[in-house]
């Protein structure tokens, strides 16, 4: 049952970055083609999913919006991982000072709940591509740290840590060689959910007004919508769909990944 | 356990004040002048001036900094220039209605999702438990930005049950609340089921069990009882997400709130109000953490011990 999801989830996931990619191919209208005198025009052979108020083709808009969504979201997963990577690692390898100082960092980081901190620095910095990125990995890193420092002290004195170190192998060698690829499993399970939640808050902030401008975007699309509910419903539903179906996606893969990566869980289930 | 309020308490020191920090050092990343961008490019000069002088942008940094931590101390977060007012008094305005969305969230989020998770545990791989769990994914999946209107569409436009916005009365309330409740309910309802399953499996229940106790009784008097930790913790935990849910929620409903008040700032550029909005909610989620790990550990003496003597 599990697996069946998780492979409904890698295939969702697979048709999202092949539409990203092949977006100008697949789309059967410039996205930014506007037709007035067919505004608020109902799905129909033609235009599958309707037109927008401007009357453009609501389905070539949700294709082109998935680049946004892939673009936010792999930069922004890439970016925090990275950082979440080398800072958990080396406040779970060297401790102490180190160690002390970022949890703190990372305490104050949390104080602010979801989204709130990125919403705060889109509206200051300006809503664009590039802030949207930089806004989600200021809180977007504390995740992987968290779960990298874990790993690393539960790692860091086990015989084959101490028995690399013994033999003289440099510290980077033995967090690059020798924990890291150890401890990966946690990380790319997070970092598959890390991917729902970006995409999920990328359309956050572009239905607030404070995302990406310029490029069709599934959250801007929702919020144009929601002022046309009455006469329009066709316009907020299908990018809605759109954003359900990835993160949905990106979910199940997350939890098939998880069953499938972490033993214990196997251990458990198997039990029950 | 006054031990463990009072070191508790004294974290919370080094945590309000680098959230103020933070958010006090932002306001420097506004690209350009912040008086410009306020105003607008054509503003009178002399108006620039004066707004200037009661931004204090015209003293040095460190001056400032300290004169917005003295007046965070006194309860003072500046004037709002759209709203003509101290910038506590509008958020003030505004808080009891959040906290009022907030509450009846979690309040549709409990009712569906405890009786729901229950369930789904006791009746583990059945209809029901394969139905909720895979409801509870959607859930978790549905941004509320769709939810929101969907509902409209549904209960205000096309049945005209509910008001589609506002907030007057207990029906204005029923909708932002299940819109906001719902991805909470989605997460506890798995939590509950993730939790029951493992307390069912403990020996004491197999004892109740043996005893000739009801299954009622085993159920909710040994079972959820002991459940009930991991789920307060979520609860606690998701109240973050129920605060930055909120300023979404109450945008599409129009809901009075202190969200709703943050985006109408931000669209004024209103840096004063923006700047409070952010450190109330914050300080709202920090007190909100704190009150669940003492309700925690009120509940399991364990942590108690533990936190105390480290």
């Amino acid at each position: 049952m599990k697996n069946r999801f998780a492979i409904i989830g890698l295939v969702v996931v697979i048709i999202f970055a092949l539409t990203a990619i092949f977006a100008p191919i697949l789309a059967p209208y410039d996205p930014n083609q506007q037709e007035l005198r067919e505004g608020f025009g109902s799905p129909r052979q033609g235009h599958l999913l309707g037109q927008d108020r401007l009357g453009r083709d609501i389905l070539s808009r949700i294709i082109f919006g998935s680049r946004v969504s892939v673009l936010v979201g792999i930069s922004t997963v890439s970016i925090s991982l990275l950082l979440g990577l080398t800072i958990g690692s080396l406040a779970g390898y060297y401790g102490g000072a180190i160690d002390e100082l970022f949890m703190r960092v990372i305490d104050i980081l949390l104080a602010f709940p979801g989204i709130l901190l990125a919403i705060f620095m889109t509206a200051i910095l300006g809503p664009s591509l590039r802030n949207v990125i930089l806004a989600l990995c200021v809180l977007g890193w504390v995740g992987y740290a968290r779960i990298v420092r874990g790993q690393f002290l539960s790692v860091r004195e086990r015989e084959y840590t101490l028995s690399v170190k013994a033999l003289g192998a440099s510290d980077l060698r033995v967090i690059l060689r020798h924990i890291i690829p150890n401890i990966l499993s946690p990380v790319i399970v997070e970092a598959t959910f890390g991917m729902a939640a970006v995409i999920l808050a990328e359309a956050s902030l572009s239905f607030l007004g404070l995302g990406t401008q310029g490029m069709p975007s599934w959250g801007a699309m929702l919020s144009e919508g929601a002022e046309f509910l009455e006469v329009a419903p066709h316009l907020s539903t299908f990018p809605g769909c759109a954003i359900i179906l990835i993160v949905l996606g990106f979910n199940f893969l997350g939890d098939g990944l998880r069953d499938w990566l972490d033993p214990k869980k196997v251990v458990v289930s198997r039990l029950s | 356990m006054k031990r463990y309020l009072f070191r508790r308490l004294l974290l919370l020191v080094p945590v309000v004040w680098g959230v103020s920090t933070l958010v006090f050092l932002f306001l420097y990343l506004i690209p350009g002048d912040p008086v410009e961008i306020m105003l607008g490019e054509t503003a009178q000069a002399a108006d620039k001036t004066l707004l200037r002088q009661e931004l204090g942008l015209d003293r040095p940094v460190h001056l400032r900094y300290l004169e917005f931590l003295g007046g965070l101390v006194r309860g003072d977060l500046g004037s709002s220039f759209y709203f003509k007012q101290k910038v506590l008094r509008t958020i003030l305005e505004r808080y009891p209605a959040t906290l009022e969305l907030a509450l009846a969230a979690m309040v549709v989020a409990i009712i569906i999702a405890v009786p729901l998770g229950i369930i789904s545990a006791i009746r583990q791989y059945s209809l029901i438990d394969n139905t909720s769990m895979f409801l509870a994914l959607i859930g978790v999946s549905m941004p509320n930005f769709w939810l929101g209107p969907l509902l409209i569409l549904i209960f205000s436009i096309q049945l005209n049950l509910l008001p589609v916005s506002g907030r007057e009365g207990v029906a204005s309330l029923i909708l932002p609340a299940i819109t906001l409740g719902t991805a909470l309910a989605a997460i506890l309802s798995r939590m509950t089921r993730a939790s029951m399953l493992e307390v069912l499996r403990d020996e004491y229940i197999t004892t109740a069990r043996a005893k000739g106790l009801k299954e009622k009784v085993v159920i909710l008097r040994h079972a959820l009882r002991n459940a009930l930790i991991p789920i307060i913790t979520v609860i606690g935990l998701q109240s973050g997400a129920l605060l930055s849910g909120a300023i979404i929620t109450e945008t599409i409903f129009s809901w009075p709130g202190i969200g709703r008040l943050l985006i109408q700032a931000i669209e004024t550029r209103d840096y004063p109000l923006v700047q409070g909005c952010v450190l109330v909610i914050s300080f709202s989620y920090v007190v909100v953490n704190l009150l669940t790990d003492i309700l925690y550990a009120y509940v399991d003496p364990r942590i108690r011990y533990e936190q105390g003597l480290a």
